[in-house]
């Protein structure tokens, strides 16, 4: 535990030696606002809530995410420093957590930062704080969801680029798995459960769900158990091929 | 410390290592063992499996076959107890490079478990040891390759580790920085045991007390310095400037001395041509040195200067490491 603290926080403070913090959460705050305000028709809805600003929130993350998971990995064996982390007295499960958390936490903290967001709606009116609340918090468990997807991309590749494109798309899978371009496609030929099992996947059906206010259990444990396995498949990733 | 004899000294032991690479056989049934006092040198052409050896060793990858016990530990079945016990030195000393050098010392020392002052005070004396002062708060990526190497090894040596790991140590410094690290090297040598690679030939003599030569994966020598030096063409060569004497006569009255395989001519001495520079070569690397003396002063030649050569680490570490043995 305390090693994953000290990578942790080697991590989260290089985030901010660079310009990566800035320009990710800039980008991140100017696109949520601008999404919500304009092409939301957060005005003219006239409505005092926030369904429509997460509602974008699967498709900023879509790339926003991934450029941010890219180099987690890809980077260390790109510079070589992989060999130094991990022939350090650390397990691949202590470097795989401290990573991952350094990322969520940066996450966590450009999504904080949409905050003048909920001040303006309850400025222009009563909105409901508590799904305002639970959608933040499953904003960001879905954050999570995607980063642990894009940190096991990034340990298969040295090459930022083809990490940032894979992982996006194995996202955009996960995302469009609720969509009916997706379960058309499926519905052909598949048997009624199949058809449900993949629409389970979605993030879209989990994330909907947790937005409107209903904070179900199993929607939680979906996302923790996504983030769960993907981490695991990351460690095994790593294990596999970290020389190459 | 220095009580803890025979089995304790061993501190690194590997057993037949191999290690491909898809085709590429990179190691290829390496075994030695580096007791606590020793320094080896881990010496061989280009590609022939130096880093590939010490990366297993330190627990970066794994062997296909064969065993590594650090201190005891098996560095596959245990890797962190192994891994605490030792200090390593990537290839190229890779770093964190958005880090300062403070930054990423103090988080090499807190993986290694030090805190608060503790932590301090080992970063300070590792600083002070291979003189970072002058460029603590600078990011490791504006530091000069001299400069990282340095942050390289103050990382390797932080917790005070009873096995070194160095893969080129000394590559890319200045000979002033050379001759610091080296020293360094000798000054921590009796506490522990050292692995280092190097392609500079005369870091052996300044350093090691051991040199394994490899190729293409294979040990093929394993001795020490004097040893190797011993198997050079030249080893107890006799060079000798002469003056009041004709070269024929010197050649034939030293070649009678027993032990002495040649005489030749290798050029005229002193300023004005009149004396004679010859090169005695003994049989298989003989001592004949004291023979050619006494010949010298029997006859009276005036001697202008006498040399015995060692024999040159090169032509041995190009001989057992012949081309056709190697690859790229
Ligand atoms: N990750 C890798 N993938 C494929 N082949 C590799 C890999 N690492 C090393 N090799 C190959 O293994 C062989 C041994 O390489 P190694 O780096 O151990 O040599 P070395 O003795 O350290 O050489 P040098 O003196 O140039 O540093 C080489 O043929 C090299 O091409
Ligand atoms: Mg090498």
């Amino acid at each position: 535990m305390a090693n994953v603290l000290v990578i942790f926080k080697r991590e989260f403070q290089g985030y901010f030696a660079t310009p990566i913090a800035y320009v990710f959460m800039g980008v991140f705050v100017a696109l949520a606002g601008v999404f919500t305000m304009y092409i939301g028709g957060f005005f003219i809805r006239a409505q005092a809530d926030l369904a429509m600003f997460f509602g974008f929130h699967p498709w900023l993350y879509l790339f926003l995410i991934p450029a941010l998971a890219m180099r987690l990995w890809a980077e260390e064996r790109r510079a070589g420093t992989i060999e130094l982390l991990l022939t350090l007295p650390v397990t691949m499960t202590q470097a795989v957590l401290g990573k991952f958390l350094a990322a969520w936490l940066f996450t966590a903290v450009a999504l904080a930062l949409t905050f003048p967001v909920w001040i303006t709606v309850n400025y222009l009116g009563d909105p409901d704080n508590g799904i305002i609340v639970a959608g933040y918090l499953g904003s960001l468990l879905m954050a999570g969801a995607y980063l642990a997807i894009g940190s096991c991309i990034s340990a298969l590749t040295r090459n930022q680029v083809i990490a940032f494109v894979v992982s996006a798309a194995v996202c955009l899978l996960f995302v469009l798995s609720g969509y009916p371009v997706v379960l058309d496609v499926f519905g052909a030929w598949a048997p009624p459960f199949l058809v449900e099992t993949v629409s389970s996947f979605s993030f879209l059906g989990h994330f909907e769900d947790i937005i409107k206010g209903v904070i179900d259990l199993r929607d939680i444990v979906y996302f923790a158990s996504l983030i769960a396995l993907w981490l695991f498949l990351n460690v095994l990733a790593l294990e596999v091929n970290k020389a190459r | 410390m220095e009580k803890r004899d025979g089995e304790m000294s061993e501190l690194v032991r590997i057993e037949s290592l191999v290690k491909h690479f898809g085709p590429i056989k990179a190691v290829d049934g390496i075994s030695f063992s580096v007791r606590r006092g020793e320094v080896l040198g881990f010496l061989g052409p280009n590609g022939a499996g130096k880093s590939t050896t010490m990366k297993i060793v330190t627990g970066f990858l794994p062997a296909d076959s064969g065993r590594v016990a650090v201190g005891g530990e098996d560095i596959a079945a245990n890797p962190l107890a192994a891994k605490r016990r030792i200090g390593y030195l990537p290839e190229g000393a890779p770093l964190y490079s958005d880090m300062t050098t403070r930054a990423f010392l103090e988080f090499a020392a807190g993986i290694r478990g030090f805190r608060g002052e503790e932590q301090r005070r080992r970063v300070a004396e590792t600083v002070a040891r291979v003189q970072l002062e002058s460029v603590l708060e600078q990011p490791i990526d504006t530091l000069s390759k001299g400069f990282k190497r340095r942050v390289g090894l103050a990382q390797s040596i932080l917790h005070d580790p009873e096995v070194l790991v160095l893969d080129e140590p000394t590559d890319g410094l200045d000979p002033n920085q050379k001759h610091e690290v080296r020293s360094l090297i000798r000054e921590m040598a009796p506490r522990k045991a050292i692995i280092l690679s190097t392609h500079l030939l005369e870091e052996v003599d300044a350093v090691c007390s051991r040199a394994v030569i490899i190729s293409a994966g294979r040990i093929v020598s394993d001795g020490a310095p004097e040893d190797l030096h011993a198997r050079a063409d030249g080893h107890n060569a006799v060079t000798l400037a002469l003056r009041g004497v004709a070269a024929e006569s010197a050649r034939a009255a030293l070649a009678a001395v027993e032990g002495v395989r040649e005489v030749e001519e290798v050029g005229g001495g002193g300023e004005d041509g009149a004396g004679v520079r010859l090169r005695v070569r003994p049989e298989g690397g003989r001592a004949v040195a004291l023979e050619v003396s006494r010949v010298v002063r029997e006859h009276g030649w005036q001697v202008e200067g006498l040399m015995v050569d060692r024999g040159r680490l090169e032509e041995v570490f190009r001989a057992i490491t012949a081309p056709d043995r190697t690859r790229s």
